[in-house]
Order: structure tokens, then C-alpha cells, then sequence
């Protein structure tokens, strides 16, 4: 479960990008969190990957006060979360198979298991095929794909998609959510920062709305009306 | 960290070299530039300094004896001097062959003159102890112990040669020293610089790492492995160039200049590099270490 209390957080210009955010998310939910850009979004996934530290309030995960989680325990913190980019983040210089088995050598991972989990990772996102493509071989659909393929391997209990299809076309865009959609069914809770409505209103989910770094709507199924 | 892990680590930094070739090419010249400067001036300062240290293995106090102390005595106060820890040897001068080596000296063509002494030495109470020093800046020293020794009746010195050979001594310590001091400063900094570039193009890299779960240490293993190879083949390279370098010119100055090469012994190459070789690579791999190290920290908060 992930809790928010009070949770505000202030740039160096003083102008908070989060004010008093109270949100409660529980195991297995599947939310959008929708806003202008510049509404706090971001901070928010930043906040949640322990990115950044608020300036006010409790971040809880998963029964962790992420406050108190130490510098050199963050990295296992992570692992536990799932993070896929509107611009995919992969390493350009490695293939499919080595992008997605990089996250599994992170966390030292013996070999054999790497090779036995990243072809199964690679069927879950249909791109068994093309395990040995380079990134700029890919178009961006198949891109976002192998970011969700990375951000699965290690098996996290939370998904978070920072625009996740920000940059690809409308096909790929539904493809991709449909994806995300299967892997909540399995039990992992996604949540998803977008600003694309027309999806948001389709999936028929939880909607959080932010504008201006406060929460002014939290509906349980997607038919917020911010157009 | 698992053996996996560091094999992974070890095999990334050597895969990183190769990605980055230009970054590379220019970090092991910018190290194997400071090595080779490194390894010009400990050359120079070594040679210079064996030279000194031989001038000064040949300058030695002279210690005369009061009238009617016996050769035992002489022995006696060798002994005593010999276990001074400045002393390097000491060579005993009898009043006959003090008289013999002056008449060399002086008498050479004159033999007749020389021959009018008959079997009188004028220089019977010449016998002497010629004292040679390890360090001539401890003559000072050593001749105040000498003279506190009873029966020496005099003791010559040439404090003059002493103090100038001390002083050049420590001028070349100290400029050899203040040079490398300011090499080792100017590689440490090119290195970072060098290292900051190849990281800033990985930057993305860092925090995807980072954002996935990387521990620091998995993150920095592979530029710190990367680091120690640049410097270890930045330190080998320009050690091979001055192994041959080196050879060639003590040759060439042996050879050309034969009035020289009899005043100044170099130092031979085997015993040079003996010690130049760990040394150069250690400061390689301590450089290439240092320098990825503290640049990659900087990146690590993310």
C-alpha cells in the first residue's frame, strides 16, 4: 500500500510542486493520475522512487516510511518498484535481451536465471522475436515494451509509468495500456501519470487529478471531466 | 556483491573502453603524457642525485694524531669512528705512505731532492685516517665527534665543498620533488576531467542504473575498473618509450661525449627502472583509481 500525509514539496523557488498531498493506494490498484505539465506529476513518481525527499509530511510504502529509509538501502527500496519513461530510458549501446537482463545483473542475479527469466519477460511483451534488436531498431511502441519488460524482470509489487505514452502513436499508445492492464491483473499495482484523457476515460479506472501541486479530484472509475 | 557481480563489473569496465573508444584513446595519452613527464624528472632526479651522492662519497675529513700514539691507538679510534652511522669507510694513511704519496706529488723529476731526506720522514707524524662520508651533510657533526676523540690532534675538513654539495642536494630534492608534486597535481587533474567527459556521456546510463535498484558500488565498479586499465596502460606505454629512451642516451652520451661520460656515471637501467616500473604503474593504476572514484561520486546522487 502506498500513503501520503501531508505531503508537500518546495523547489528552490519556494513555489511547492506538492501541497498537502494526502492519497492512499492500495495492493493491486490500477490508477492514473492526471494534470496539466507542471501540476506535480512527476514530483510526485519522483517522490515515490525517493528521488526526491518531501519537504513536509510521510511518504509510506509498503509499511516503509521512505524517510527513514537509509542512503545505502534505497537501492533495494527500488527494486521493489517497477519504472518505465515516456522516452524508454533503454541503454542504446546493448540490445533487447542485454537492456532487460541489465536490471536482473543490478541486483546480482546469477546467469542462469537471467537467461531462463529474460525470455519469458520477452513473450509476456511479444518481443520474443527481436531479443537481439538495438533500440534504434525498434519503433517506439517496441521501445516502451522492453522499459516494461525491465521494469518486470525483478518482479516489482509496484508498476509506476511516467507518461508512458507520451511519445507514441495512438496503435501503440492502447497497445501499451492494454499491457500495463494485463500486468495489474496479475496482482502488481500500477500506477500511471498521464495527461492522455481519451485513454484515461476508456480504462474506466481511478483517476487522481493534481493541478498545481494539489489533489483536486480522486474518482474511482475514469470518468473525471477535465476536458 | 556476488562473484557474478564482479565479473560483470570487470567485463563492463573492459566493454566500456572499447564503447568510448575516443574517450579512452584520449584518457590513456593524457596519463601516459604525465607518466612520461613523471618518469623524464624521477630519470633526471635520480642520475642527478647518484652524482651527487658519488661526489660526495668522495669528499673525506682528514684525522691526525697527537705525537706518540701508537698504531693500536690509531686502530682504536678507527674503531670508534667506523661506528658512526654517516661513515662510509675510512681509509689509514701511515706516516710512510703519507711520505711516499707526497713524494709522488711533489718530487716527481726531482727524485734527488727527495732522496736527500735519506731515510728520515719528515712526515712522521703524519699518519692519518681518511674518513669518507655517506651523507656530507653530517660532517659538521662527525668532526665534533672527532675531535672530542682523545689523541686526535686535528681534523681537516673542507666545509666549503660539504655545505655546496649538501645544498645541491637538497635544491634537487626539493625543485624534483616540487615538479613531480605539481605533475602528480596536473594528473590527478586532466584525469578527472577526462573522467568527468566519459561520464557526463554515461550520465543517462548512471541514473538509469540507479533508478533500477544499482547499489553505488555496482554502479561505480565498472568506471573505477575502466579507470585502473587507463592507467595502467597510460603508466606502461611511456615506460616502455623511456626503458629504450633511456639506454639509447646513456649510449649516445658514453659514446659522443667520452669527457663527460668519465665526470657523471649514470645510473644503469636496470637498477633505474627497478624501481621507476612500480613505481609509475602504481601511480597509473593509483591515478586512474583516484581519479574515476571521486568523479563518479559526484554523479552518484540520484
Amino acid at each position: 500500500m502506498i500513503k501520503l500525509e501531508h505531503v508537500s514539496k518546495s523547489y528552490s523557488a519556494g513555489i511547492p510542486a506538492l501541497n498537502d498531498v494526502n492519497l492512499e493506494i492500495k495492493d493491486g490498484e490500477f490508477v492514473f493520475i492526471v494534470g496539466d505539465s507542471g501540476s506535480g506529476k512527476s514530483t510526485l513518481i519522483k517522490l515515490l522512487l525517493k528521488e526526491l525527499e518531501p519537504t513536509e509530511g510521510i511518504i509510506t510504502v509498503d509499511g516503509k516510511v521512505l524517510k527513514k529509509i537509509k542512503r545505502k538501502h534505497i537501492p533495494k527500496y527500488r527494486r521493489k518498484i517497477g519504472v518505465v519513461f515516456q522516452d524508454f530510458r533503454l541503454l542504446k549501446d546493448r540490445n533487447v535481451y542485454d537492456n532487460i537482463a541489465f536490471a536482473q545483473k543490478v541486483i546480482g542475479e546469477p546467469t542462469n536465471h537471467i537467461k531462463k527469466r529474460v525470455p519469458k519477460m520477452l513473450s509476456l511483451v511479444g518481443l520474443a522475436a527481436k531479443y537481439k534488436s538495438f533500440p534504434k531498431e525498434l519503433s517506439g511502441g517496441e521501445q516502451q515494451r522492453v522499459a516494461i519488460a525491465r521494469a518486470l524482470i525483478n518482479e516489482p509489487n509496484i508498476l509506476l509509468a511516467d507518461e508512458p505514452t507520451g511519445n507514441l502513436d495512438n496503435n501503440n499508445a492502447w497497445e501499451i495500456m492494454k499491457l500495463l492492464e494485463e500486468i495489474n491483473e496479475k496482482g502488481t499495482t500500477v500506477i500511471v501519470v498521464t495527461h492522455n484523457l481519451e485513454i484515461v476515460k476508456v480504462m474506466k479506472k481511478r483517476v487522481i487529478t493534481v493541478k498545481k501541486g494539489v489533489i483536486v479530484s480522486d474518482s474511482e472509475i475514469g470518468d473525471d471531466d477535465e476536458d | 556483491m556476488r562473484i557474478s557481480s564482479i565479473f560483470y563489473s570487470i567485463k563492463q569496465g573492459f566493454k566500456n573502453i572499447f564503447r568510448n573508444k575516443m574517450f579512452s584513446l584520449v584518457s590513456i595519452a593524457t596519463m601516459a603524457a604525465c607518466i612520461f613527464m613523471f618518469g623524464l624528472f624521477y630519470i633526471l632526479f635520480t642520475n642527478f642525485s647518484n652524482m651527487v651522492r658519488e661526489a660526495e662519497q668522495g669528499v673525506a675529513v682528514t684525522v691526525f694524531f697527537d705525537e706518540g700514539v701508537t698504531d693500536e691507538e690509531i686502530q682504536n679510534i678507527q674503531g670508534q669512528i667506523a661506528l658512526r652511522g654517516e661513515v662510509s669507510r675510512i681509509n689509514y694513511v701511515s706516516a710512510e705512505d703519507a711520505w711516499t704519496s707526497y713524494k709522488q706529488e711533489y718530487f716527481e723529476g726531482y727524485e734527488e731532492a727527495a732522496s736527500s731526506f735519506g731515510n728520515d720522514n719528515p712526515l712522521e707524524n703524519s699518519a692519518n685516517l681518511e674518513v669518507y662520508l655517506n651523507d656530507v651533510s653530517m660532517q659538521h657533526s662527525l668532526v665534533n665527534y672527532i675531535n672530542g676523540i682523545e689523541g686526535v690532534r686535528k681534523v681537516n675538513q673542507s666545509q666549503d665543498v660539504a655545505n655546496t654539495l649538501s645544498d645541491l642536494n637538497k635544491l634537487i630534492s626539493y625543485i624534483t620533488g616540487g615538479i613531480i608534486l605539481i605533475l602528480l597535481g596536473v594528473a590527478i587533474f586532466l584525469i578527472s576531467n577526462t573522467v568527468t567527459v566519459g561520464i557526463s556521456v554515461r550520465k543517462e546510463e548512471i541514473g538509469i542504473m540507479k533508478l533500477i535498484g544499482a547499489t553505488d558500488y555496482f554502479v561505480r565498479a565498472p568506471f573505477i575498473v575502466e579507470g585502473v586499465i587507463i592507467g595502467l596502460v597510460g603508466a606502461a606505454l611511456p615506460l616502455i618509450l623511456l626503458y629504450f629512451l633511456y639506454e639509447e642516451i646513456c649510449v649516445y652520451i658514453a659514446d659522443k661525449f667520452n669527457f663527460i661520460g668519465s665526470m657523471l656515471t649514470f645510473v644503469d637501467t636496470r637498477t633505474m627502472f627497478n624501481t621507476l616500473v612500480p613505481v609509475a604503474l602504481l601511480l597509473g593504476v593509483g591515478i586512474g583509481f583516484l581519479g574515476s572514484r571521486l568523479t563518479i561520486r559526484k554523479h552518484l546522487r540520484v
